[in-house]
Formats: C-alpha cells, structure tokens, sequence
C-alpha cells in the first residue's frame, strides 16, 4: 500500500523520477515547469536520489545532453514547456530517430507571443510530429503513475520511442490535489533496470550513432519509428493493465479513458484536467453526456475513438490548441480516423483562460446544433 | 631544426579514424583528427556535431570510426559530451573512457558557442578540439566568426564594395580561457609533435581542456592538396597563428619563430587572399605585429 500525500503535480512527477532511480537528468528552469526542476534538486542535494544533475544553460542544451546519457546507456530526464519546449525541437527529432527511451515531462503553457505563462496545448501539439509517444494527465495521481508507466514503455525493446508526458500548467502543476505514492522498492521492480538494448556509448563495443542517412536508407528508418509508435498501441494498454494488477490504478485502457460513453447521446472528446470538469457536469447536469479523453495522443488511437463515437447523436472535441488557417489537432485527428461522422469542433482554453461549467454547457450546445463541422467554434471569446 | 625537438616515443600505429573516409585529398582537419585519436587511445567516446568531418567520415552503414561516436545535432556537441560524462560518472566509468569533442570552427565559435561555453563552465571533464578550417566548408566554403581578415568566402565575396572579410578572426581560445579552465591550447598539424603533446596534456588534466588547431584547407582556402603541411608552416613562421597554451591560467609560447616570415609569404599562397592590395596585406602585417608585441610585453617565454 502506498502512502497519500497532498502534493502539486510537479512534486508528483518528482517524486515520480525519483521512485525509477534516474541516472542523469538536466534541465533548464522555466514557469510553470521550474518546481520539477527545484524538487528533483533538492532530492539529489539530500542524497534522496543517486543522480548526476546537469545544470545546463538552456533548454537545447538539457534535451542534448539527455541524448548523449541516454546513448551512453543510462537512464534519463528532463523537464520543460512552452518556449522551452520549442527550443528542443529540432533535437526532439533526433531522439526519436536515434530510438532513445527519454522520458521527459511538459507543464503545459501557451506559446509567446503575447507571451503568456498559462496553460493550453500549443506547445507538445507543436511537437505532434517529432515522433515522441505523448501522454496527457488529467490529475496530479495520473502524473505520478504516467511517468512511471512511461519508461516501461519508451524501454520496451518493441517501442524505443522517448515520451512526453504532458499536464496541464497551474492547473494541475501548482495545485494541490492528494496523491498515493507507492513504495519506491515497489516501483522499481515495476520498472526493472534499465539495460540498453541497440545502442551504447562503450569502448569495449564501439559503434558510430547518429551517422549520414542517405536516400537509400533514410525512409526505412522513418518507417521503422511509424511501426514502432504501431507497437506502443499495444505496449501502453499492457503497461497500465500490469500497472493496475500491482497498484490497483488504471487509466481507461492507458490509451483512451472513456467516461459515460455507452449511454451518451453526445460525446466529448477532450485532453487533460478539462476532462474533470467534465465529468462533473456529465455527473451533476448532463447524464446523457459521455466523454472521451484522449491520454494518448501519439499513438493516436483513433480506431478506438472511431468505434465509441459510431452512431451518436452528436461529437465535439474540445482543443487548447489551433492550426491556424486550419482545424484544431485534436480535431483532425479524429476525423482523419471517422470521417463517416460528423464531429464539432471547439477551442477553448488557450493561454489559460478558465474552462468552466457554462463553457462545457456551450461546447454540448454546439456539438447538438451540428456546429463547428467545417470551422471550429471558439468558446468564450470576445472576438 | 630537429635539434630542437626533443624525442618522443612514437606515435602508436593503430588508425583510430580509419582510412577510407570521404574527406577532401590533403585535409588538414582529417589529419587533425587522426593525431588527436593517436593521442587520445581507443578508450576514447567521440562527440562531434555537424561539419566537415561528420558527414565524410560516417555514411551509413559504413563509418571510419574504430571508438564509439555519436553525433547528434550542429550546435550542441559540448551539450552531448557533457551528457555522455555524467553517463560515464553514474555508471562509475569516467576514470576509464575519456570524452572528446571535435568540433569545426562553426559548431564552435558560432552556433556552438552558447553549448561550450556552458560546458567550460560547469567543469565537465571532456577535451574538446576544435579543428579550425576558418570557415562552414562542408557547406561550400562560407564565412565563420573564425574567418580571418580579408578572406574570400562564398558569402564574402570581394568586389567593388567588399574586400573579403570584413573584420578579425574571434579568438576563441582566449574567450576558453576566460572560463578559468585548467587547460587551453592552440596547435596547428604542421607541428603534429607539438599537437598531440598538448592533446595527451587534455586528456590528462582533469576538468575541462579546450585545444584549438589551425587546418588548412585546399579547396576552402585555394592551394594544391600537396601543400597542407607547408600552408600550416606558413602560417605558424608568419605568426598570422601561434602556437601556445594556458595551463592553470599561465600562457606560455610552445614555438616562437626566430625570424617571423613577412605575412605575404602565407597570404600570396592562397586564392583566398589573391585579391589583396599591398596596403591590405600591410594591415595584416601590423596587426600581426601587435599582436606579438602584446605577448612579449606579457613577457611570454618558451621551452
């Protein structure tokens, strides 16, 4: 049995990081990101954790030198958001292509400019294409259980995939909720040691990563990482299956978690701690709701989300995040997998403006009206 | 003068960047590299970012390298190798496997610069060579902040308006120094001897080394192939590049020539500085000049 703590989600990811027994992390400070940073200092000052700490000078820097510990052979993390996590992502490519399990958390936060230190999803859905599994919390337990999950599933030798776990900013980063911690013995049984399968950094076997990849072998490698991302469809659900057995905790299938979906005539989709307020309104005002959040957004399982929307009366996603002079990530990708049905789509939230009751209330109105089809409904805007 | 150089045990047989690679006929940062690994041994994990040497010497599936390399990105070497020796520390290896970077004049004093610095000062123990060509030459020969003075590159083409280059060479190894680092070195491979000294001298020193080595280039700087060695000569007995190093903050000449050669002797050499009028190649004599002044004020010495 672990032991429940009141705790914000950085602490939660921490003392996650610290439960699997890192070997290197560096990262950079950045809001609403820096407390990780602080924590999981203050546990290798204390000799709470056995890790070296790379104090680096940005974030490029942090994702690079996590990259060089990784191929050396060892476990790995690091932290960021927002700018900092747009700084990264040239190297995000490379740690993916390079097949190295990083995991790395996010707290959400708006992209500048105007700059803007709240939460929405602009900057890991501007990640989307890098190649890293991403999964998305929608409380500070979830946190602390995700990142764990996560380097189950970025060693698995099937997945070599980094992964992003991804919560949203203050909402859940700054904000105290309780949380079970398990015992730290427990979890690293869980975990296992890490042993480098592919690559290793090592004298005794030298070989050259990262080389030239021409036209004649470049594509199988991207091939390669898409077949990979396939087998984390089927890893995640195993790894959250295993995870529940041992700490009776699970998160719908570790992909997809629905809420009232059976008896719903209108379906949510949504990502995060919006996920909570709306199975608060699905509880208190609307039973024939349902919702559909997302913890996996690559892989996307949208063969899943396909299946429980079929047949509705009605489906709306609900976006932090835009493609501007297009429609909302989430969006796509959902129909890009339905395109029999007829989804809305909303935005809401961006840069941290509060996603309340009466927003939901509205996303539900715009997906019954058939709405939002063809061009996304911006939800509490005064323009 | 082989009196002056006192002997050495020679420098093991055994090519750690084997033969075959794509680089130029007659480079000089090819040959740099292939010293620096005679000094460095096979207990060795090579950092590079993207340049020159990279791309020539790893097209997959096949690779010159006989230690593990890895090569990640173009500014963030120093970044890689600060991450590979704490790897090597949490896996309680560091004593064994030595860590080097090398890195072209661009992944250093430019794009690199901020990664470098960052590594200098948080004191990581990695040797970092920088094979200086003066400019982005596996991109066809454009001008870095380590292009000298007046020299033509693709992007400072000389005409009616432009002369070369517009200003000096940045001194990077100066501004290593300035992170109070137990060892800075310039060399050139002309003077292979004296290279592989101060690499060996890097590799030892615990903390961070930082060795800066002049590389001629044929096709970048227009000269037969054949005379590498000698343009490096040159460019030592004019003084246009010195040989020293700064161990534990003391600067010391390793070679002075007894006669600096007039800077024409280098210049008039190479296409690169073959549009020169006398009072261009003056202004780099004086400032050549100075430059020396500035040291035997410092009241420099040899060996």
């Amino acid at each position: 049995m672990g032991e429940v703590h009141v705790v914000n989600g950085n602490y939660s990811a921490a003392e996650a990081v610290k439960a699997v027994d890192v070997d290197v992390i560096a990262a950079y400070p950045i809001t609403p990101q820096t407390p990780v940073v602080e924590y999981l200092s203050e546990f290798v000052a204390n000799g709470e954790l056995d890790a070296e700490f790379i104090h680096v000078e940005s974030e490029h820097s942090a994702i690079s030198a996590v990259v060089g510990a990784s191929a050396t052979g060892v476990r790995v993390f690091t932290a960021t958001a927002s700018q900092g996590l747009a700084l990264m992502h040239e190297v995000l490519f490379i740690a993916s292509g390079m097949r190295l399990p990083i995991v790395m958390t996010v707290a959400n936060r708006a992209l500048s400019a105007p700059i803007n230190i709240w939460c929405d999803h602009s900057d890991t859905m501007a990640q989307r294409d890098t190649s890293w599994i991403q999964l998305y919390c929608e409380s500070n337990q979830e946190i602390y259980d995700t990142v764990i999950q996560a380097y189950r599933i970025a060693e698995n030798e099937d997945v070599l995939l980094p992964v992003m776990v991804c919560y949203d900013g203050f909402t859940l980063s700054h904000t105290l909720e309780p949380v079970e911690f398990e015992p730290e013995d427990e979890i690293r049984e869980f975990v296992g040691e890490f042993e480098p399968i592919h690559c290793k950094l090592d004298p005794e076997e030298p070989m050259t990563l990262g080389p030239v990849g021409g036209p004649d072998s470049y594509m199988e490698f991207k091939k390669m990482q898409h077949e990979a991302m396939k087998e984390a469809l089927k890893v995640i659900p195993e790894v959250n299956s295993e995870f529940e057995k041992r700490f009776g905790r699970s998160y719908g299938d570790g992909l997809i978690e629905p809420y009232n979906v059976d008896d719903a005539d209108v379906v949510i989709i949504a990502m995060g701690s919006v996920c909570g307020t709306i199975k608060h309104v699905i509880d208190e005002h609307r039973s024939d709701v349902g919702l559909i959040k997302v913890k996996a957004f690559r892989p996307f399982p949208g063969d899943d989300i396909r299946r429980l929307i079929e047949g509705k009366d009605a489906v709306v996603t609900i976006d932090r995040a835009h493609s501007y002079g297009s429609m909302p990530p989430l969006w796509t990708d959902v129909k890009a997998h339905a395109p029999d049905v007829e989804v809305s789509s909303t935005i809401a939230g961006l840069g941290g403006r509060d996603i309340r009751v009466e927003d939901i209330l509205e996303v539900i109105e715009v997906a019954e009206k058939g709405e939002g089809t063809d061009e996304p409904v911006w939800i509490n805007v005064n323009v | 003068m082989p009196g002056r150089i006192p002997k050495r045990p020679p420098l093991p047989e055994e090519e750690l960047l084997a033969p075959g690679h794509r680089a130029c006929a007659g480079c000089g940062s090819a040959l740099c590299l292939r010293l620096c690994m005679k000094a460095l041994g096979p207990d060795t994990v090579v950092v590079m970012p993207t340049g020159c040497m990279e791309v020539t010497t790893t097209p997959y599936p096949e690779t010159a390298w006989e230690v593990p390399w890895i090569h990640v990105a173009f500014e963030n070497a120093a970044a890689v190798a600060s991450g590979v020796e704490a790897a090597l520390k949490a896996l309680d290896k560091k004593d064994d496997v030595t860590v080097a970077v090398f890195a072209g004049d661009g992944g250093t004093v430019d794009i690199g610069f901020q990664a470098l610095s960052g590594m200098l000062e948080r004191g990581h123990d990695v040797v970092y060579v920088c094979y200086d060509n003066e400019a982005y030459m596996n991109t066809g020969v454009q001008r870095s902040g380590a292009t000298p003075m007046f020299a033509v590159t693709t992007t400072t083409p000389a005409g009616r308006r432009w002369k070369g280059e517009f200003r000096p060479k940045k001194d990077a190894p100066r501004i290593a120094a300035a992170h109070d680092i137990p060892y800075v070195a310039t060399a050139c491979v002309s003077h292979p001897q004296d290279l592989v000294k101060k690499v060996q001298k890097a590799k030892e020193i615990e903390g961070p080394a930082y060795v800066h080595v002049l590389c001629p280039c044929p096709p970048g700087w227009g000269y037969d192939s054949s005379e590498t060695v000698e343009i490096g000569e040159l460019a030592v007995d004019t003084g246009m590049w010195m040989l020293y190093e700064i161990e534990e903050g003391e600067f010391r000449l390793t070679y002075k020539p007894r006669e600096r050669k007039p800077v024409e002797e280098y210049l008039k050499r190479q296409k690169r500085f073959s549009h020169l009028t006398e009072e261009e190649i003056q202004r780099i004599q004086r400032m050549v000049d100075e430059r020396w002044e500035e040291l035997e004020k410092e009241g420099s010495t040899t060996d």
